[in-house]
């Protein structure tokens, strides 16, 4: 009895899966990062709406949507892949030897990383020398020789800062997040000293990555607290210790802006305006990548981009917006709008 | 002790003599004493799980319970022809792609007088959600001879009106003003004057809760971490920026009929307690909100969307509908592929494989695959599922496949348990009235042995509805609002959804998440309470 029913139900799987497999697709498929998948999911809703097949987006997180994307061209292969920082040169050859060589880049907007406190806690403002200095593992001490992190409060880096001790939650290093925080903070903020200049130059000479390894590293004593991928448990946090500071993008502190307080940087205020000026040090590009060889083969990828680049989402009053994407200034946005109308495939020689 | 009493048969009396002696008394208090320890241990760990479940089930339920109800506003729409049908064609291709939100807009409009400026207006159309015009475009196609008509519909408010009228709201009132107020515009920025000191009241308020006077000009200037002081004038609204007793300045939220003075309770004084600092909605949204709360036309509602559509970005549209489908598909999958793949291993192994060196490893790594962790499943699914077998991505067949794989070693090990404790008498008399193996095994032992199956399946099962790493690689974490149709359509399963609601930024998905957990629980509830039923049901004891 068994044994027939299972038979039976082994047939019945395997018919349906093979008729579905071989079936054209119509559908629109998209994979990539997490900090983009939000703005994404908005188009391609909307993007349903108006009468297309709803697109499914998928979140991987960058770098295994590239994996993705990359694979190949062909029905069964992504369409487009959203990603927080530029596409790397290796994934571009991998991509071009699995055969997609015609790859359109579209910078959707920008995403401001920034650091708040709760509503209630201390205001702070910070330089991303004083963030390096507060979250690295080693630091240079006075006469530039690296040593382990001293400074357990605020003020102990600089008396003007409040006397409270060191805490920052933040994303872990699996996060894209956190890549981004390591780059724009704490690497500009390393810059900030002449004997890790000087090691940064000695390293360009001799090919070795121990400046690199400065600013990649956040110190493991307690000061810095791995929070989890999930952004709004760390306004949770932040809520409960109002000593504390947390990093996230910027859509966070927006929606939340009845709780928490954005941290100004060299003296800007993580705000809409500041972000999308540039005159906001910690904010980075948001991206998707679209295989032009789809084009014409899944029906509707084409007008899924312009929908993207159209003026009522990415725009400065588009749905994106109010999402939490930071617009780009008008001009490049007129730039990225007729690139990717013109579906102009990327070239690999200014990447890095 | 009571071994040694059985084997000498004492008397009665020397049993009485030694219970009495004082040794054998401490000693029979100090176990009194360490079973009453034991006890207190035990009931101690139940309460403090007890405890620690219901802080769990009344925080999530709590935060729930706003996602079940949800909040529209009833308000009549002229269904304008020059909108819906501008070259006089009704077809429905036409009424499908008008633009509804006009509509709801004109309506809006009309309800809040004088807005004047793109932020009021970014505001306004900020009330509704973007689903309210579905609602409208529904109706309309499905009924063409409204147009022209004046319909009362319900208009779903956008996320943040909901949360406004969830609670966490300006906490707005209003005093009616004394004195007489002269507006010196109708918009932008204006100021107010007063020539019998109506805002003397206010600036003594303010001055008691140590709000400080600037020292140039002798106002009180407010700012967005004080409370929000407007003035309704003239069927306008102004916010108040800074306050002396004989005049004010301020920004005008909605713009005023006239510039003539008003006087007494014909202009009022209203404050929205919770400073704009602290909240979400700013004074203009609330303004327009307060406005459309007092005609009476926001009602509450229980959120049946919830349950019938799929997901969205839109927190006030998103479902779940979608993703308990999705679930379900998926466990089908591999309830069809587990229970029977899983007994007969665990029958053979159990009932005919010779006890020898293979059947002792295979036993081995069953067990090692069951402590698997599970995303190696997943590796495992895109391999051969996706990539060798080229069945489709994020399809609820592969997950189901996945997951067969996962739970397989659960099911195998809880049938062999199963199995084992049936006693060999049943076996043993079935073949001696000559049944064969065969026929001892089908007949008897399995029957016997299916409630304890049944109960490792569904085990197995729960499990199986709470995995989403081994998902991740084969794209079922994923944005999807189509409601899965059949096993090769792209889906999504319930915690996921729940993973991916939870990392959104809207503040609404934080109760959508907690609603969606709860659905979880109720649906691992009910499978559990399967399982109690069909062992209950089938139960034999020998």
């Amino acid at each position: 009895m068994y044994k027939k029913a299972s038979v039976a139900a082994l047939a019945a799987v395997s018919v349906a899966a093979f008729a579905g497999a071989a079936a054209a697709r119509d559908q629109i498929r998209i994979v990539g990062s997490s900090t983009v998948y939000p703005f994404t999911t908005a188009v391609a809703e909307e993007f349903g709406k108006a009468g297309g097949k709803t697109p499914i987006v998928e979140s991987t997180g960058t770098g295994g949507g590239m994996k993705i994307f990359c694979e190949g061209v062909g029905v069964d292969k992504a369409d487009a892949t959203n990603a927080s920082r530029r596409i790397k040169k290796s994934e571009f050859e991998l991509c071009a030897k699995n055969g997609v060589t015609d790859i359109v880049e579209i910078k959707v907007g920008i995403d401001g990383l920034t650091i708040a406190h709760a509503k209630g806690g201390k205001p702070i403002a910070l330089t991303r020398k004083q963030v390096f200095q507060a979250l690295a593992e080693q630091v240079p001490d006075k006469d530039g020789k690296l040593v382990a992190n001293p400074y357990t409060k605020w003020s102990d880096i600089d008396p003007s800062l409040p006397d409270v001790k060191i805490e920052v939650l933040g994303p872990p290093p699996t996060s894209g997040t956190r890549d981004s925080f390591h780059e724009l903070f704490m690497e500009k903020g390393a810059e900030g000293f002449d004997s890790l200049k000087a090691l940064k130059k000695a390293d360009e000479e001799n090919k070795t990555k121990d400046f690199e390894k400065v600013w990649k590293s956040v110190r493991k004593d307690g000061a810095y607290v791995e929070a989890g991928e999930n952004d709004n448990v760390i306004v949770q946090k932040l809520e409960a210790n109002k000593d504390a500071y947390g990093i996230f993008g910027y859509s966070f502190l927006e929606e939340n802006t009845a709780k928490i307080a954005g941290v100004g940087i060299e003296g800007v205020e993580p705000n809409y305006d500041n972000i999308s000026s540039g005159k906001y040090k910690g904010a980075r590009d948001l991206y998707i990548y679209v295989k032009k060889q789809h084009v014409g083969v899944i029906t509707g990828l084409d007008k899924f981009v312009a929908e993207y680049v159209s003026d009522k989402a990415i725009g400065e009053d588009g749905y994106l917006a109010k999402k939490g994407l930071v617009a780009l200034p008008k001009e490049d946005a007129e730039k990225v709008r007729t690139a990717a109308l013109e579906m102009a495939p990327l070239k690999g020689d200014e990447l890095k | 002790m009571t071994d040694a009493a059985h084997s000498t048969l004492p008397t009665a009396a020397l049993i009485a003599s030694r219970r009495n002696s004082p040794a054998n008394a401490a000693l029979v208090k100090r176990r009194y004493a360490a079973e009453r320890r034991f006890k207190a241990f035990g009931i101690g760990a139940l309460i403090l799980t007890g405890t620690f479940l219901l802080a769990l089930l009344t925080n999530i339920v709590g935060k729930s319970i706003p996602a079940f109800f949800e909040h529209t506003a009833n308000l009549e729409v002229k269904l304008d022809p020059a909108v819906l049908a501008p070259d006089g064609k009704v077809d429905p291709a036409t009424l499908k792609s008008a633009d509804y939100a006009s509509l709801t807009r004109a309506t809006l409009m009309s309800i809040v007088p004088g807005i004047e400026g793109r932020a009021a207006r970014k505001s306004l159309s900020g009330v509704l959600s973007s689903g309210a015009a579905d609602e409208l475009r529904r109706r309309v196609v499905a009924d063409p001879s409204l147009i022209g008509q004046t319909i009362k519909v319900p208009l779903l408010l956008s996320d943040d009106g909901d949360l406004y009228m969830k609670g966490q709201d300006a906490g707005a009132s209003s005093v009616p003003g004394i004195g007489t107020v002269t507006p010196s515009d109708i918009k932008g920025s204006i100021t107010l004057t007063s020539t019998d000191g109506a805002f003397k009241s206010l600036v003594d308020d303010l001055t008691k809760a140590g709000v400080p006077k600037d020292a140039d000009t002798g106002a009180i200037v407010l700012n967005s971490n004080l409370p929000s002081r407007l003035v309704a004038i003239n069927g306008g609204l102004v916010k108040l920026q800074s306050v002396t007793p004989d005049g004010a300045t301020g920004n005008v939220l909605l713009s005023l009929k006239g510039n003539e003075a008003a006087s007494g309770p014909a202009w009022q004084q209203t404050t929205y307690s919770v400073p704009e600092g602290r909240r979400k909605t700013n004074d203009q949204d609330v303004a327009i909100i307060e406005k459309v709360k007092e005609t009476g036309a926001i009602q509450k509602g229980i959120n049946w969307r919830f349950f019938t559509s799929g997901d969205s970005r839109e927190p006030e549209l998103a479902g779940i509908r979608g993703a308990l489908v999705g679930s379900a598909l998926t466990l089908l999958v591999t309830l069809v592929l587990c229970l029977p793949i899983g007994v007969l291993a665990a029958v053979y192994l159990e009932e005919f494989a010779p006890k020898n060196r293979l059947t002792d490893i295979i036993e081995v790594n069953i067990n090692n695959l069951a402590a698997v962790p599970s995303i190696v499943f997943g590796l495992l699914g895109l391999a051969v599922f996706l990539n060798f077998m080229g069945l489709p991505r994020s399809a609820p067949l592969v997950g189901g496949l996945v997951l067969a794989l996962l739970v397989l070693p659960t099911i195998i090990i809880a049938a062999r348990a199963a199995i084992k404790a049936v006693p060999p008498s049943i076996r043993e008399a079935a073949i001696g009235l000559g049944a064969s193996r065969q026929q001892a095994v089908f007949h008897h032992v399995l029957p016997l042995a299916m409630p304890g199956i049944m109960t490792g399946t569904i085990i197995g099962m729960a499990h199986a509805l709470g995995e989403t790493a081994p998902l991740l690689m084969i794209g079922m974490i994923a944005f999807i609002v189509d409601i899965p149709g059949s096993l090769t359509q792209a889906a999504t399963v319930l915690p996921v959804q729940i993973y991916l609601w939870s990392d959104l930024p809207e503040v609404a998905f934080q109760q959508r998440t907690a609603a969606a957990i709860v659905v979880l629980l109720a649906f691992l509830f009910a499978m559990n309470g399967a399982a109690i039923w069909l062992r209950s049901k089938f139960e034999r004891r020998w």
